[in-house]
């Protein structure tokens, strides 16, 4: 059965619009939305930085050097050594592959998780959803990093756990924001043509409400993926994330901001600044996603 | 001719000493007033040292009790200097086959709420650390296995009989633990009132403890040791995070923290407070080891225990290591400055301190193939969440164990859930543990290494009646020569032979504090040396 929006698709005329490179179309995006292709390159590259670790650096990230303790910055160590001789520009590179896995992995399985039981909620309705939202309210009454907090310390740390840690706080706020559109689709007359027809709440809710609200879900992944690299190293800050000799940014943060602020600063201020640049692109992008396929931003 | 010259020359030159000494300025008399801030980097479970055994209890608490005897206020960096404290005149000579000492306590001490001081209320202090009643614990009750009695002939009197001449007795009765209490109060109120309430003869008298924040003390104008303490009072503000700590010293919050810093803070501190602060630095009587876990595969095997401590690099971990953390010191099973210890000539036969690391990896890396693992194999690190030195030494021993083929992960866990798994739940493949002792006493400390059957605090799981064997000989042994000799037998065996858990490296203590701070010495224990009696302001 076709749904409503498949209809209005067919009845268009596709010869009738001009043929678009998508060079063009990213050229267009691009020009539009300036602070977001400025974002997608940043995060493109941190991409590629994490995928070519391998090639890109010189040195291996957790082989102690203790004949290049505490190097300044320069030719052959361009963001200086840390306090075990290790290169920072290598572990910075390496510990974006932490980053992006955790925070990856933590939205996708949050925003994931939170999709279907939002989605489930609302199809269910009536007493399911009064008590699963007060859950859900429980739930993000904790801020983020406390609940975090709570998941590290009641299952350990290590990056399985850390992931856990990041996802299950994340999915009671995509819950409640995608309930709200499933809420609207579930009124729509095809839920009930399907449910006519016989179909299992399983099908229905996988085969026609889900794609239809794909938008305020990939508006959620996104903009958890800065939060989830901020949790990430803010757990390993605390000592509850990964652990050494891993590289990751809020881990290597820790090591160095106590001790060294002063006499090596370089060694907190990159694992810094990757942070903030990481966080920054991923909001960012996160936002141009949203103002891409939010239909009301779209419109203004 | 050439005599009578050299006479002269000789006469000019003592002339000349002579001169210099009475010219050389004298050691500041001390004064009186002023209250000491310190920063304590811990928390305190509770106010009872029989049962504690942490600094965060020992730095705020210690000033409020006396002991029966302390380690030379004077003198806290030798092992064997002890003096009287509740007792008069010198630490006495042992009789009948040195298994009798006889201690004559002093008339003249009160304790805070007024008090009497007598023999009795000593009695009543080892009575509760050395045959606790049932249900109350005691954490040194094994340091003094050696005690058949303890009498209170008259109130000035107090005996100890031994079963066996020890030369571990009397560092034993100077640890700093063992408060002196009342035996009214434990007759009145019970043997845990202490957890919560103080009453000491101590230097100063408790006025009041804000969980979290701080602990006060008050001069005792009745304090036994004539003229002291110099001090009005002191207050041990809490800082559980170092760059409190650091920055406290540095805005001058507060004047020391007693256990001590890592080498670049130390740098740090001085490069911005110049002549304004002093440091005092001391080998100290620590050591961090490593731990496997006999009772998991492949750790039950000699050889691959073997491999683990032949990997690592300790003389080299020394140099670069004592940069950054608060370790320093190659050692064995004895704190290295004690004359049981092993020597470095003596060391060097021991696997893991061979002065040739390549030819010691090349024998871990056949020791392995040896055990059926050619290729190396993977396992876990379990440590403690601290980072000085915890962390830093077992992201060290990580790397040494890479270079043998070893994949090791670090399983990080904070303190408390830390103890639970190495005590109780045990699921670890290798641990970072340590030893750490107040008063260096090696016959009592290296009890670490017996049966895991006989000894409280060791956690790799085995059992070994040789070394059993060996300890039970040295404490009963009166010849330090002898005692040495089976010392070097008990520590191959421990480290090499059967490698059944290993030393990394001994801590060393640095502590920076604010030069008007004065009388203070530092010890080679954190816990030692914290009555404050003796230390004064001078500003």
């Amino acid at each position: 059965m076709a749904s409503p929006s498949d209809l209005a698709v067919s009845e268009m005329d596709f010869d009738a619009l001009p043929e678009r490179s998508w060079v063009d179309r990213i050229k267009d995006t691009a020009r539009k939305k300036p602070l977001g292709a400025v974002s997608a390159c940043a995060v493109i590259v941190m991409v590629l930085l994490a995928a070519l670790a391998n090639i890109i650096t010189f040195y291996d990230p957790v082989q102690n050097a203790f004949d290049s303790m505490h190097v300044a910055p320069g030719a052959a160590h361009w963001f200086g050594t840390d306090q075990f001789g290790r290169d920072i520009f290598t572990r910075i590179v390496f510990g974006a592959r932490t980053a992006l896995f955790v925070g990856f992995s933590a939205s996708i399985l949050g925003s994931t998780a939170g999709l279907i039981l939002g989605v489930g909620s609302a199809y269910f309705g009536g007493r399911f959803d009064l008590i699963f939202q007060r859950f859900m309210d429980i739930f993000i009454s904790f801020p983020l990093i406390i609940m975090a907090l709570s998941v590290v310390s009641i299952f350990g740390t290590g990056t399985q756990n850390v992931i856990l840690a990041i996802t299950i706080p994340l999915i009671p706020r995509c819950a409640r924001v995608v309930r709200s559109s499933a809420l609207a689709i579930r009124e729509i007359p095809y839920v009930d043509a399907a449910r006519a027809l016989g179909f299992a709440h399983v099908r229905i809710i996988f085969r026609h409400m889900i794609p239809n609200v794909m938008a305020p879900y990939l508006i959620m992944l996104t903009a958890f993926l800065g939060q989830a690299i901020l949790l990430e190293a803010s757990l390993s800050y605390l000592g509850l994330g990964v652990q050494e000799p891993t590289p990751a940014w809020g881990l290597m943060l820790q090591g160095g901001a106590e001790e060294y602020a002063e006499s090596a600063p370089w060694i907190p201020v990159f694992p810094g600044l990757a942070i903030t640049a990481a966080v920054f692109a991923f909001n960012l992008f996160g936002d141009a996603v949203r103002d891409t396929l939010d239909p009301r931003l779209r419109s203004e | 001719m050439r005599n009578t010259r050299m006479k002269t020359l000789i006469v000019a030159a003592a002339l000349l000493a002579l001169a210099a000494w009475s010219f050389a300025p004298a050691e500041a008399a001390p004064k009186k007033g002023g209250t000491l801030k310190f920063v304590v980097g811990s928390k305190i479970p509770s106010y009872d040292g029989h049962i504690e055994s942490t600094f965060g209890m020992i730095h705020p608490i210690r000033p409020f009790y006396s002991l029966l005897i302390r380690v030379n206020p004077d003198n806290p960096a030798s092992p064997t200097d002890f003096v009287c404290d509740v007792c008069e005149g010198g630490v006495p000579q042992p009789t009948e086959g040195h298994t009798k000492y006889t201690f004559k306590i002093r008339d003249d001490i009160s304790f805070h709420n007024g008090q009497k001081l007598t023999s009795a209320d000593v009695k009543a202090t080892y009575d509760k650390i050395i045959s606790p009643p049932k249900g109350i614990e005691s954490n040194r009750k094994a340091f003094f296995s050696m005690v058949k009695s303890v009498t209170a002939p008259d109130p000035k009197t107090l005996v100890f009989k031994l079963k066996y001449p020890t030369g571990a007795f009397v560092p034993a009765l100077a640890l700093p633990y063992n408060f002196i209490y009342a035996k009214a109060d434990l007759d009145k109120h019970g043997h845990k009132w202490h957890q919560k309430n103080v009453n000491g003869t101590g230097a100063f008298r408790f006025v009041q403890h804000q969980p979290g924040a701080f602990v006060e003390g008050k001069r005792y104008e009745k304090y036994h040791h004539k003229g002291k303490p110099y001090l009005d009072g002191y207050r041990a503000i809490s800082a559980p995070k170092m760059a409190i700590r650091l920055q406290a010293i540095r805005g001058d919050r507060a004047a020391i923290e007693f256990r001590g810093f890592p080498p670049k803070a130390r740098d740090d501190l001085k490069k911005a407070l110049g002549d304004k602060l002093t440091v005092q630095e001391s080998d100290w009587n620590c050591n961090l080891m490593v731990t496997p876990n006999h009772k998991r595969k492949p750790f039950d095997d000699a050889r691959v225990r073997r491999a683990l401590t032949l990997a690592i690099d300790r003389w080299a971990g020394s140099k670069y290591l004592s940069r950054i953390a608060i370790v320093k010191t190659v050692g064995g099973v004895v704190f290295p400055k004690h004359p049981l210890a092993a020597t470095k000539e003596e060391l060097t036969k021991i696997a893991g301190y061979w002065p040739d690391i390549n030819k010691s990896r090349a024998e871990a890396k056949r020791l392995l193939k040896e055990a059926g693992y050619p290729n190396g194999f993977e396992f876990t690190l379990h440590n403690r969440g601290v980072d000085q030195p915890y962390k830093v030494v077992g992201t060290w021993v990580i790397d040494q164990w890479r270079k043998i083929g070893l994949k090791v992960k670090q399983w990080v866990q904070p303190s408390g859930p830390f103890y639970a798994t190495l005590r109780k739940k045990k699921n670890f493949d290798v641990s970072i543990d340590f030893n750490c002792q107040s008063v260096i006493n090696p016959l009592v400390d290296v009890s670490k290494f017996i049966s895991d059957d006989r000894a409280g605090n060791q956690y790799a799981q085995y059992q070994d009646r040789q070394l059993d064997k060996w300890f039970e000989e040295m404490n009963r042994e009166p010849d330090v020569k002898k005692q040495r000799a089976i010392m070097r037998k008990y520590e191959k065996r421990a480290l090499d032979e059967m490698a059944h858990q290993f030393v990394t490296l001994w801590w060393y203590k640095i502590n920076p504090h604010r030069s008007y701070v004065k009388g203070w010495k530092i010890a080679p224990s954190h816990y030692l040396n914290q009555h404050l009696d003796n230390v004064w302001i001078d500003k």
